[in-house]
């Protein structure tokens, strides 16, 4: 008989006003028992709808009813037979937009968490076992991977485990890509990307940082030195500016800058020799995740105001509704149909305020979400001296401007078929270098998904 | 790790060392720059490459102790290693088309202004230079520039050594004697590189100066080196370094470059402490 309890079984979590002040993990995850209270909610379809939402195609209410079967062991293989990092997904996908959206459960009450039950089993599998997985055989053909974000980590594990012999590139100094750069230590802590890429050189893969594809070797090169197939997953670098008056101002900075100051480079520590900006009063431009994070981060670092400034309203925000709601009670203050017009100096050359104009609700555009309007003369200034831009970013040019037959589309994202290879034969992309700016998921799912074509292509010469 | 080969105090704040990347080594031109860090807790420092040796696999820097990376990297010493070597990054200065090159370089700016002026002159150009310190004491290079340029003009602002004056001085009188350039390719502090824009803009000669803006990363993610050039908003790491100084908004990024300095400044005391960590764990 399934646990007919109407509403997800609550994770514990910091209180509001103890995390906004440190950069421990806001979420402790579920114990045992309650792990196996809420697989107990799961009416185990059978048909079920969750596996269709999901990137990766977990085999959902399998792991779950090992779960409330306490057979924590067997719903991690069944996990990882499909996602090899789920410590990952479990805690940074949006689940209410794929897995739990298509829930039966969800109908009336709740759906279940199954996002917060596969945090949970990754999670006991770290703690208890993390047995490091074996090298399997090699089959000798060298695989060059560029990126070590989501979608390069999920192309690297998944052809390691085929026996391919695999080099990942990272620019950065660092393995993990956004994963370490971009997403902070309160929401997906460093140690579990390094115990990832830990488990891949076990595997035998290579892990080269420092190495800037596009300068200092190029795709063609990587040919050259004996790689038989290349996976490009450099992600989506290039941050996106507003182009209004005030912006080169001291204390304007894009949310790429200010989180990789603070997660990349731990500017939160004292030990970190890097600096990072201590602010009074905060804007953050934006309504993503990353404009949460880097709220959020202002927040930690002290910030008495933080605002986030975001042209349409709260519904519409694309962020993850765990972080809008984690946001607002670390005390990250919404300023919704609001826009800025520029930013002005405190005649030192920092910023000294911002100059909004509010906004309405127009007519959806081509997105589909209504179109924001600004309503004229109803500017006001935000006294801030941080304004911190969070508008998206767009595909790094390193690679394709260095790579010729690299087809891109007009936002220079690389052009892929079905099977995620680029207009150059041998040369697959994946993630954000090809989606432009979307989600750790569908990065790791077209990582898995070239990985699979990679490998149809040699099983095919053979 | 990266492995320190050589290392050679060009005066009393200007080192030069070679670093083991045979990587960097392979690829590196003129104009291009680095990414160093010197440990773990280390920030990621921009330097522009001064040499490289393709066949030994090394790559020199030349920079001056001013900041807390910096002078950390001068305690460390012949066979130390350093966490992190990255490059070559930004593209390289360009020498096409150019049959006749002014290069100006000012104090540590020189480092880099070497490599160009050598560069221009493998491509066969005609090449002057002119160089520029606050006096005697601080004078490098004086050798290398001698055999890579046509005529070398030196100058110090105190006359202690070369004649007196600033390179701008030079400059102009060059200019004014009718000398014909078909660039000028300034390197050096930002006060120095403005200045010799305002001296050849009368003269419709093309100006390159090379940016030394704050970066993070290196590779166009963290916008932090954007200039405005042309009223346009460039990224120095990945479009530049170089750009053409008759657009640069040279104050806008003096400005931008102060935005840490109140803060290094408090943190001076505990930088200093990391030092002698640095300098006792040598030591022992």
């Amino acid at each position: 008989m399934p646990n007919m309890q109407m509403t997800k079984t609550p994770m514990p979590e910091q209180e509001p006003n103890v995390r906004n002040k440190n950069f421990k993990e806001v979420s402790l995850g579920y114990t045992e028992e309650m792990a196996i209270n809420e697989a107990k909610r799961c009416l185990n379809c059978k048909k079920p709808l969750c596996v269709s939402g999901c990137p990766v195609n977990i085999r959902i209410p399998e792991f779950i009813s090992k779960v409330a079967e306490g057979d924590f062991q067997a719903a991690y293989e069944i996990i990882t037979s499909t996602n090899a990092l789920p410590a990952l997904s479990g805690r940074v996908c949006p689940q209410e937009s794929q897995c739990e959206c298509k829930c039966v459960r969800g109908v009336k009450g709740e759906p279940v968490a199954i996002g917060r039950l596969e945090r949970f089993v990754a999670d006991w599998y770290r703690e208890n076992v993390n047995q490091m997985p074996e090298k399997p055989a090699s089959n000798g053909i060298r695989i060059a991977v560029v990126g070590s974000g989501p979608a390069g980590l999920t192309c690297a594990s998944e052809l390691a485990k085929e026996g391919y012999a695999v080099s990942i590139f990272e620019a950065l100094h660092t393995a993990g890509g956004v994963l370490v750069y971009g997403i902070p230590e309160f929401r997906l802590p460093k140690s579990i990307v390094a115990n990832e890429v830990k488990k891949l050189e076990a595997m035998g893969v290579e892990v080269m940082t420092d190495m800037v594809i596009g300068k200092v070797l190029s795709v063609d090169e990587l040919f050259e030195m004996g790689y038989k197939a290349i996976f490009v997953g450099s992600g989506a670098g290039l941050p996106m500016f507003m182009h209004i008056e005030g912006e080169a101002l001291k204390g304007v900075m894009s949310a790429n800058e200010y989180l990789t100051r603070i997660n990349l480079m731990k500017a939160y520590t004292s030990e970190s020799d890097t600096p990072v900006i201590v602010s009074k009063a905060v804007a953050v431009v934006g309504g993503g995740n990353v404009a949460m994070d880097a709220a959020r981060c202002a927040k930690r670092l002290g910030a008495e105001h933080v605002y986030i400034v975001y042209r349409r309203g709260e519904a519409e925000m694309p962020a993850r509704l765990e972080e809008l709601h984690h946001a607002k009670e670390e005390g990250i203050e919404l300023c919704t149909l609001c826009n800025p017009t520029k930013i002005l100096d405190d005649g030192n050359g920092r910023v000294g305020a911002m100059e909004c104009v509010r906004m309405e609700l127009g007519e959806p555009d081509a997105s589909g979400r209504r179109r924001p309007i600004a309503i004229e003369g109803s500017e006001f200034e935000l006294p801030v001296d941080t304004v911190i831009m969070a508008l998206g970013t767009s595909p790094n040019p390193l690679i394709r401007s260095t790579t010729p037959g690299l087809e891109t589309n007009k936002k220079g994202c690389l052009i892929v078929n079905e099977e995620n290879m680029t207009t150059r034969e041998g040369v697959y992309a994946g993630g954000d270098a090809v989606t432009g700016a979307a989600t750790v998921i569908l990065a790791m799912g077209a990582g898995k998904k070239a990985a699979a074509a990679i490998d149809a292509s040699f099983q095919k010469q053979e | 790790m990266f492995k320190i080969v050589r290392k050679k105090e060009l005066n009393a704040s200007v080192t030069l060392m070679e670093i083991e990347a045979p990587f960097v080594a392979r690829k590196a031109k003129a104009g291009q720059f680095i990414i160093f860090r010197i440990d773990e807790e280390g920030e990621r420092v921009p330097l522009t490459i001064a040499g490289y040796d393709r066949e030994n696999g090394t790559v020199s820097i030349i920079f001056q102790k001013v900041g807390l990376s910096t002078k950390m990297l001068g305690e460390l010493n012949e066979g130390d290693y350093i966490q992190d070597f990255v490059g070559p990054l930004g593209r390289p200065t360009e020498t096409e088309g150019v049959k006749r090159v002014c290069v100006v370089g000012g104090g540590v700016g020189c480092a880099i202004a070497l490599p160009s002026a050598q560069a221009f002159k493998e491509a066969g150009c005609e090449v002057d230079v002119i160089v520029g310190f606050r006096n005697k004491d601080i004078v490098i290079l004086e050798d290398e520039f001698r055999s890579c340029s046509d005529h070398l003009y030196l100058m110090t602002d105190d006359g202690s050594y070369g004649e007196h004056g600033f390179v701008t001085v030079k400059l102009q009188e060059l200019l004014e004697k009718g000398n014909q350039y078909d660039e000028v390719l300034a390197i050096g502090p930002i006060p120095m590189m403005k200045f010799v824009c305002k001296t050849t803009e009368p003269f419709g000669v093309k100006t390159i100066v090379s940016l030394n803006p704050i970066m993070v990363d290196g590779t166009g993610m963290c916008g932090g080196c954007r200039v405005t050039v042309g009223g346009e908003v460039k990224f120095a790491c990945v479009d530049g370094p170089d750009f053409d100084g008759h657009k640069v908004d040279f104050a806008e990024l003096m400005n931008r470059n102060g935005v840490y300095r109140d803060q290094e400044a408090e943190d001076e005391q505990n930088h200093m402490c990391r030092i002698e960590k640095i300098g006792k764990a040598l030591i022992q």
